[in-house]
C-alpha cells in the first residue's frame, strides 16, 4: 500500500494532478482511491486530496500514514510533513517556500522550483505537472514515458490539449 | 467492459441513466451536487429530462408526476434537503409508485455539516414522513456498488411499486475509485398497465392518487405488502463469522473499515466477524440466526448516537449485549474499533 497525499493552494491543479496520478495507478492494475478535502477548507483557499495504490482492496480512503507528500505550498508541509513515515518521499515547491525553512531529517526532501520551470516552457499553470515529472522520476510508482503519455490523454480527453505540458514533465523529471 | 475512474456520485449518475432512467428533478445541496452537475449534461444526452427544481419538494413531485406516467425517475438530496422530500416520499407510497432516491447521508442534525456522515438511519429505516409506510433501503460501500445497485433499486421498485431509497454517504459519494459500468437497459414507459398514458374522448378516465381511496381492503394489502418485503428482500454480507465472539455490524463506508478491523483482530488471535447490511431495511434479520459462537455485538457508524444498535438488539432479541463506537464528522477507524474488541476479550476476562 501506498499513501500518498497532494495538497496546495486551490487552482494549482491539486485535484487533477491526484486524480491523474490516481488513473494512472489503476491502468497498472492496482486498487486505488482518491478522497479530496471537499469540505469549507476548499472555499478558504487550500487544497488537497489522499491517493491510494494497493495490492488490496481499500478500506479507509484516508491515508494511516503518509509515504509521499506532493506539496505546491508551504502550509501543506505545516500541516502534513508529521505524518510522513521515516524514510518518505517530500516534494517542495521551492518557488514559494523561503529556501531556509529546516524539514524533518529522517525524510527525503526534493526542492522543485516548479513555478519557474513552468514559466520557462511559457506554461505557468503546468506548475503541477513539473511536480508530477519529478514524482515519476522518484517514487518507482510509474514509469515517467507512461506517465508522460497518461498526462496528455487526460487532457486531451477535455480538449485541452497542450504540447508545452510534456515538456513541464520532462524538465520535472530531471530532477532528483 | 473496461475499468473507469469515477467518482461515487457520478457513477450513481451513470448507472441510473445505464438503468434506463431518463427524468430526474432535484435541487443542488453538497455532498450529491455532483449528481446533479452530472446528470444536467448527461441526460441530455440520452435524450432524458434533467431539471433544476426550486426546490426539493417540488423535486419530489416532479418526480410523482413521471413516475406516474412510468418513467424511470431519480431524486437525491443530502441532510436537510433530504428531509424536504419526506412528504413527497409519502405521496409516492400512498400511489404505489416506484421512484428512486439517494440520500448521500452527511452528518449532524438541523443544518450539520457537509462532512463524512451516516445521520439518516433512523429516517430512511423508520418511515420518515407521515404515516404507515417503511421504503426499501439500500447501502452500497463501493462505488463500484454505487454503480450496481442501481438495477436493483430501479426493478424492486416496480416489482413492489413503492419508492426504494439508496443510503449512499459523503464518503461513498465523493471517493473516485475503479469501477465497471454496466451495459445500457431500455425501459419502456409504457410496459406497465398501471401507468396514466393519456386518454382519448370516449377511453376510460384513469387517474393515479392514494390506494387508500380505492383499494377495498386496504389494511390486508399493506401489510401484505411490507410482509413480500421483509421476507424476500433480506440482503447482507457475512465476513469471518462462523466461530466470531465479536461482530461488528455496519453498512457503508463504515462497513470496509469494520472489515479491515476484523482482519487486523484475528492476526491478533481475536475471534471476529462482521455482518454488514446491505439492505438498512428490511433489517436483515436472517444475518443473525445460527450464529454459534457470538458473545457480543458492536454497531460501527458516522453518528454519535449509534442509530442502528436498536436494530441489531431487535434481530437478536436482546439476547446479547450491543456496544456502539460512533463517530462524529470522522470515518471510523479501524484500529479504534480493534481496541473496543480487544476491550471486550479484557473484560470476559475479568469475569
Amino acid at each position: 500500500m501506498i499513501e500518498m497525499v497532494c495538497a496546495g493552494f486551490g487552482g494549482q491543479g491539486i485535484l487533477t494532478s491526484g486524480l491523474i496520478l490516481a488513473e494512472a495507478g489503476m491502468k497498472l492494475g492496482k486498487n486505488v482511491s482518491w478522497y479530496p478535502s471537499y469540505g469549507s477548507e476548499m472555499r478558504g483557499g487550500t487544497a488537497n486530496c489522499t491517493v491510494k495504490f494497493s495490492e488490496r482492496e481499500i478500506a479507509s480512503p484516508y491515508a494511516r500514514q503518509i509515504d509521499i507528500l506532493f506539496s505546491l505550498n508551504e502550509p501543506s508541509i505545516d500541516k502534513f510533513e508529521a505524518r510522513l513515515k521515516p524514510g518518505g518521499l517530500l516534494l517542495t515547491n521551492s518557488s514559494i517556500v523561503p529556501a531556509g525553512r529546516k524539514y524533518r531529517d529522517d525524510v527525503r526532501v526534493i526542492k522543485v522550483p516548479v513555478a519557474e520551470i513552468a514559466a520557462s516552457y511559457d506554461n505557468p499553470r503546468g506548475a503541477n505537472i513539473v511536480m508530477m515529472g519529478t514524482l515519476a522520476a522518484n517514487s518507482g510508482l510509474f514509469d515517467a514515458d507512461a506517465l508522460a503519455r497518461m498526462i496528455d490523454e487526460y487532457f486531451s480527453k477535455k480538449g485541452k490539449q497542450n504540447p508545452k505540458n510534456a515538456l513541464c514533465f520532462r524538465a520535472g523529471a530531471d530532477i532528483h | 467492459m473496461e475499468k473507469v475512474l469515477m467518482k461515487g456520485n457520478e457513477a450513481m449518475a451513470e448507472a441510473a441513466l445505464r438503468s434506463g432512467c431518463r427524468f430526474y428533478s432535484g435541487y443542488p445541496i453538497t455532498p450529491q451536487t455532483e449528481i446533479l452537475e452530472y446528470l444536467s449534461w448527461r441526460l441530455d444526452e440520452v435524450g432524458g429530462t434533467f431539471v433544476q427544481a426550486e426546490s426539493e419538494l417540488s423535486g419530489i413531485n416532479m418526480l410523482l408526476g413521471a413516475s406516474a406516467a412510468g418513467a424511470r425517475v431519480l431524486t437525491s438530496s443530502s441532510g436537510p434537503g433530504f428531509s424536504l422530500k419526506q412528504e413527497g416520499i409519502s405521496y409516492l407510497v400512498a400511489a404505489d409508485l416506484p421512484a428512486v432516491i439517494i440520500d448521500v447521508m452527511r452528518i449532524g442534525t438541523g443544518l450539520g455539516d457537509i462532512m463524512q456522515g451516516q445521520g439518516d438511519y433512523l429516517q430512511l429505516t423508520k418511515g420518515g414522513g407521515h404515516g404507515d409506510y417503511h421504503t426499501i433501503v439500500l447501502a452500497p460501500n463501493s462505488v463500484q456498488e454505487n454503480s450496481d445497485m442501481m438495477d436493483l433499486a430501479f426493478d424492486l421498485a416496480e416489482k413492489y411499486r413503492h419508492p426504494v431509497l439508496i443510503a449512499s454517504d459523503a464518503a461513498i459519494g465523493q471517493i473516485a475509485e475503479a469501477v465497471e459500468l454496466k451495459e445500457f437497459r431500455e425501459h419502456d414507459r409504457d410496459k406497465y398497465e398501471w401507468s396514466i398514458k393519456g386518454c382519448k374522448k370516449g377511453d376510460e378516465q384513469r387517474k393515479i392518487q392514494n390506494t387508500y381511496y380505492t383499494m377495498p381492503s386496504y389494511p390486508e394489502y399493506l401489510k401484505a405488502k411490507y410482509a413480500g418485503m421483509e421476507s424476500n428482500e433480506q440482503r447482507w454480507e457475512s465476513y469471518r463469522v462462523e466461530d466470531a465472539e465479536v461482530i461488528a455490524v455496519a453498512y457503508g463506508i463504515s462497513s470496509r473499515v469494520s472489515k479491515e478491523a476484523v482482519d487486523i483482530a484475528r492476526e491478533k488471535g481475536l475471534k471476529a466477524g462482521l455482518i454488514r447490511p446491505v439492505t438498512l431495511w428490511p433489517f436483515p434479520v436472517k444475518a443473525f440466526a445460527g450464529l454459534k459462537s457470538v458473545k457480543a455485538f458492536i454497531s460501527v457508524e458516522v453518528n454519535i448516537l449509534g442509530q442502528m444498535a436498536d436494530d441489531v438488539r431487535l434481530a437478536t432479541q436482546c439476547k446479547y449485549p450491543v456496544g456502539s463506537y460512533g463517530t462524529f464528522y470522522d470515518i471510523p477507524d479501524p484500529d479504534v474499533l480493534v481496541e473496543k474488541i480487544e476491550a471486550f476479550y479484557e473484560k470476559e476476562r475479568e469475569k
